[in-house]
Parts: C-alpha cells; sequence; structure tokens
C-alpha cells in the first residue's frame, strides 16, 4: 500500500486549516458590509470591497500606528545595539577584571523574562514621567542579554591576528569594534535584528501598560484600540486593518524565510 | 605593564562595557530586587506609603479563588499545550522531513505555512480567530449548524474558553515545534536507518522506534521544554480576546499580573504574581541551558 499520497495529503490539509485565519481574514476584510452579515457564509466575496481598506486608514489612524511601530522598532534595535555590540565584543576579546562576572551577569539575564521587570520599570518611568511617550516604548528593552550571548558567541570567533594587525595600524578600539568586528558580524546582527523586531512589533503587552495614547499606539495597541470603538459593524474595515498591520513580517518572512526560521529558532534561547 | 598604559586599558574596558552592564543593571537586576522587595508590601502605584505584609500577598494569590484560577488555568493552558503542540509538530516535520526526499518544493511551502503563525502579528490574528469562531457571523458555527451540530460560544462559554485559546495557542506554536524537529531529524545520521534495516526494522513504524524516536530524544525534551516557557506566557489571545472572562475562566498568571498591577493598580500583590511567574520561568530556562549543555556534548 502506498503511504505517501496519504501522508501528503493530510499534511496539505493541515497546512490548510493552519491558513484558515489568514485567509478568512483576508477574506472578509474584501467583502462589503452586506456580505459579512448574512446569516449563511460564504468563503470568498462576490466583489472586491477595496473601500475597506481606506476606511480602516481614515476611522483609526492606522497610518500612525504603523510610523509608531516603525520608530519603536528601529530606536529598540539601534539601541540594542549600540548598548550590546561593544560590551560582547569586550567579553569575547578582551581580558579585565570582572569578565567573568559580567557574563555570569548576561546568563542571569537570560533567566528573566520582561514581564518580570514590568512593575519597578514602569515605577521609574511613572516618576520620571515619561510614560506614554516613545522613550516609555523604547528605553525598557536597551539591554538585550540575548544580543550579548548572540554577539559575544559570534566575536569569540573572531581571529586574534585580525585585531592585532588593527591594532597595529592604529586603530583605537572603538573603531576596531565598529569598523572591523561589527561588519564581520552581519549575519548575527541580521538573526538579531529579525529577531529583536518581530518580537517588538507583535508585543502587547509593554504598548498596553505604558501607554494610553494612541497617538503613540504601536499596531497591535492600535488594532486594539479599532476592535474597542468599533460596535460591530465595521468588522470589514477592522480586518483590513488587520491584514495591514500583519502583513509587513509576513511579507518579511516570505521574502527570507531561511533567515526568519533560523533567526527565531535560535531566539527560543532566551527567556 | 606601565601604569599609564594599565590606566588607558582600564578606561578602554569600561567604555566598552561600562554601558552595557548598567543597562543590564537599571533594566533587569534592580528591577528584579524591587519586585522582589514590593511582592511583600501592600504598595499601590501612587501612594505615598506602603505597609509590610510578609507572605500575605503569596497566601491571597494561593487561597483566593480569583487568584487560584489564575494559577491553575494556566496550568491547565499549559498542559494542553504541551502534548498537543508536540504531538501535532512532530507528526508535521516526519512528514515533511520524509516529501522533502520526494517533493523539495511543496515540502518547503507546506513548511512556510505552518511557520506563518510564528510570525504573523498575534493580536490581529486572534482577532481573525474572533471573527472566525464568532457566533453568528463566524464560518465554524455556520458550518457545525449546517451540519445538525451544536454551535457552542467558542469565547464566552465559560467551560469552553480557556481550551479554545489553548487551541490557538497550539496553532501558533505547531510552526515553531515543527522547525526544532526538522532540525533534530536531519541530524541524525543516514547509517543508523541502514543498520537498523540490516537488523530487519524495514517498516516505517520499525524504522522510527528504534532509531528515529531514540535519536529525537534530546530534541523532544527541548521542544518541551521551550513549549511550557512560552505556553506559560499566554498574554496576547486573553488581553484581546476575553480580559480573562467570562468570571475569570481564562484568567492566567501574566494577564492577572498585568490586571492587578496596571488596571488596579495593586503593585503588591501583583508584585507576588510576577515572583510566581518568575520562579517558573526560571526553573523552565535553567532546564533549557542544561539540555542545550547536554545537546552540545551528545554530538
Amino acid at each position: 500500500m502506498r503511504v505517501q499520497p496519504v501522508v501528503t495529503l493530510l499534511l496539505v490539509l493541515g497546512a490548510a486549516i493552519v491558513l484558515l485565519p489568514f485567509f478568512w481574514m483576508i477574506s472578509v476584510s474584501l467583502k462589503p458590509a452586506d456580505e459579512i452579515f448574512t446569516p449563511h457564509v460564504d468563503l470568498l466575496p462576490s466583489r472586491l470591497e477595496w473601500s475597506n481598506y481606506a476606511r480602516a486608514f481614515t476611522e483609526v489612524p492606522l497610518a500612525r500606528f504603523l510610523l509608531n511601530g516603525v520608530i519603536v522598532c528601529a530606536g529598540i534595535l539601534v539601541l540594542q545595539i549600540l548598548f550590546t555590540v561593544p560590551c560582547a565584543f569586550a567579553l569575547a576579546q578582551r581580558r579585565f577584571p570582572g569578565r567573568t562576572l559580567v557574563f555570569g551577569m548576561v546568563l542571569a539575564g537570560l533567566l528573566v523574562p520582561f514581564h518580570v521587570t514590568a512593575i519597578p520599570i514602569f515605577l521609574a518611568l511613572a516618576r520620571l514621567k515619561l510614560l506614554n511617550g516613545y522613550a516609555a516604548l523604547i528605553l525598557p528593552f536597551a539591554a538585550s542579554v540575548f544580543g550579548m550571548f548572540l554577539f559575544r558567541q559570534f566575536f569569540a570567533r573572531l581571529p586574534a591576528d585580525l585585531i592585532d594587525a588593527a591594532r597595529v595600524d592604529g586603530l583605537s578600539w572603538t573603531a576596531i569594534v565598529w569598523r572591523i568586528a561589527f561588519p564581520l558580524a552581519l549575519p548575527a546582527a541580521t538573526a538579531f535584528a529579525i529577531f529583536s523586531i518581530t518580537a517588538h512589533w507583535n508585543d502587547l503587552f509593554w504598548p498596553l501598560i505604558a501607554t494610553s495614547d494612541p497617538a503613540i499606539a504601536t499596531p497591535p495597541r492600535g488594532i486594539l484600540y479599532f476592535r474597542d470603538q468599533e460596535a460591530g459593524d465595521d468588522v470589514g474595515p477592522l480586518m483590513a486593518a488587520a491584514v495591514v498591520v500583519t502583513a509587513p513580517l509576513v511579507i518579511g518572512f516570505l521574502l527570507a524565510q531561511g533567515a526568519f526560521v533560523r533567526s527565531i529558532a535560535t531566539g527560543g534561547l532566551r527567556a | 605593564m606601565r601604569p599609564g598604559r594599565r590606566i588607558r586599558e582600564a578606561l578602554t574596558d569600561l567604555w566598552l562595557v561600562g554601558p552595557g552592564v548598567a543597562a543590564m543593571l537599571a533594566l533587569i537586576f534592580v528591577p528584579v530586587a524591587l519586585v522582589a522587595v514590593l511582592s511583600f508590601t501592600d504598595y499601590q502605584f501612587g501612594a505615598r506609603s506602603f505597609r509590610w505584609v510578609g507572605l500575605e500577598n503569596y497566601h491571597r494569590l494561593f487561597t483566593d479563588p480569583i487568584g487560584r484560577k489564575a494559577v491553575t488555568n494556566t496550568l491547565l493552558y499549559v498542559a494542553i499545550v504541551i502534548p498537543f503542540s508536540m504531538t501535532l509538530a512532530l507528526l508535521v516535520a516526519l512528514g515533511l522531513h520524509r516529501l522533502a526526499q520526494t517533493m523539495p518544493r511543496l515540502s518547503g511551502i507546506l513548511q512556510a505555512a505552518y511557520f506563518l503563525p510564528v510570525a504573523a502579528t498575534l493580536v490581529a490574528m486572534a482577532i481573525a480567530w474572533q471573527m472566525l469562531l464568532h457566533p453568528s457571523i463566524g464560518p465554524v458555527n455556520a458550518v457545525l449548524k449546517q451540519l445538525g451540530l451544536p454551535a457552542p460560544d467558542w469565547l464566552s462559554d465559560r467551560g469552553l474558553v480557556l481550551y479554545t485559546l489553548a487551541a490557538i495557542g497550539i496553532w501558533q506554536s505547531v510552526g515553531y515545534n515543527m522547525v526544532l524537529f526538522l532540525a533534530g531529524l536531519a541530524a541524525i545520521p543516514r547509517h543508523l536507518y541502514e543498520a537498523a534495516a540490516v537488523d530487519g526494522a524495514t517498516r516505517g513504524w520499525e524504522r522510527f522506534w528504534t532509531v528515529t524516536w531514540p535519536m529525537l530524544g534530546p530534541t523532544t525534551l527541548f521542544v518541551a521544554v521551550i513549549t511550557a516557557t512560552n505556553a506559560f506566557r499566554v498574554f496576547e489571545t486573553v488581553a484581546t480576546l476575553t480580559r480573562g472572562g467570562p468570571a475569570f475562566a481564562s484568567d492566567t498568571l501574566v494577564y492577572a499580573l498585568y490586571r492587578e498591577g496596571f488596571v488596579y493598580f495593586k503593585a503588591g500583590y501583583a508584585s507576588a504574581i510576577t515572583m510566581v511567574f518568575f520562579v517558573v520561568m526560571m526553573v523552565l530556562t535553567l532546564a533549557q541551558f542544561a539540555l542545550i549543555e547536554r545537546r552540545v556534548h551528545y554530538r
């Protein structure tokens, strides 16, 4: 008996089930309102109602949410790289007193999920009057122990000769970190960037806590504002907004599948 | 070394390491210490003072019906997600691993499909699920009604809601676990199957039990711990779909932490919830480290 065709069929069926929410989200986002609210449910729209997308952008500041997402993700990534790369480099390539202690801090930090630090960080931001601004969304993520771990591993493999040669050429350590080591660590940086951007574009926990002003809502926070304010008659535009919010990462994933899978799979290391 | 040079070197180290260490202290270690201290107080956000209450917050979490509900719900959620997500992921990985030999393109496309929920924005996808499961305009219940089956209120039925959230959690995590299993499968040396065939294990099941399953052992354990770690922090779907309701039937630890801390501003009690969550996560992550370490030696 041939089992392969049966297995293949089951795999395709399973994939179809996994894709069902994506399919339904896109289908509803293109349906005219009267086709959404009918007792009998059609899988596909009879005609494409593109105005749902236009309404998604006018009924809530969706473009603003997207821009906020870009600002927050970019801000976090830049800060994380500025703080982690030099430290990771020193951990891998220099001998200094307290090196074991600092590396121990990195490992211990991996044990701490962000949720654990939320209350004191919220208190501190409130004291500093920084809540409800980009700073509140960006600053708490500046220290990425996962990034330190990842970059340290990569920098440890750089040949010592390379760094000695750069020293002989008169380069400062700062220049060695940013002009020699960091460009060589681009594969690690890419993996880290994908991991960081995915985590923060999708995060709801912290934006829900740190902001109450829709003007600085990140995409997931913004789409919740939309869902909560519409009274159930704007399902088409709501689904259109969901498509728009999901699209950047999904398209990125489809374009760079391998890099994405590797990055997210190594991300499992972090707590 | 000359003293001048030594000072220069020390300054270089400080310049490179200092900002990172300061950030780790300010954003991780000091907050952890503070949250541990706060968990023994009745502090409320905005209050001028607080009282030491000893273990009262912890006592409340485990004896108060609502607190206990959050703990048991989280455990039940994790207990459902782990076996289902892992079994499905293993089956999919085994199937795709084999399919890759005959139809690599199709295998690749299916792999992308299964992985898609991992990359997608969970809040947006949760709203898509809400529409899919909608009692009056959702296709799931429309099909059930057509088949003459009961059409339940997936997200507002007290007895059902946690299972619905768990199903979404499984949907979201299968692709991730599949990737880990595929990596495990790719690492099994071919000659083991050949040796097994010589010993008479030629049928699919025999090959699986004599070679694949024992060789996947470390991966399986690792996947179990990772799935548990991720399931324990379930928050996005709860916050989007149920807010812990109805009647706390889908309340979980992280959602309770959020609600008590940032909706009711009970920082002390929320800190105790945080600490319980922290201890569980710490144990799971340490297990993860130990397994990674062992896997390295294993190869």
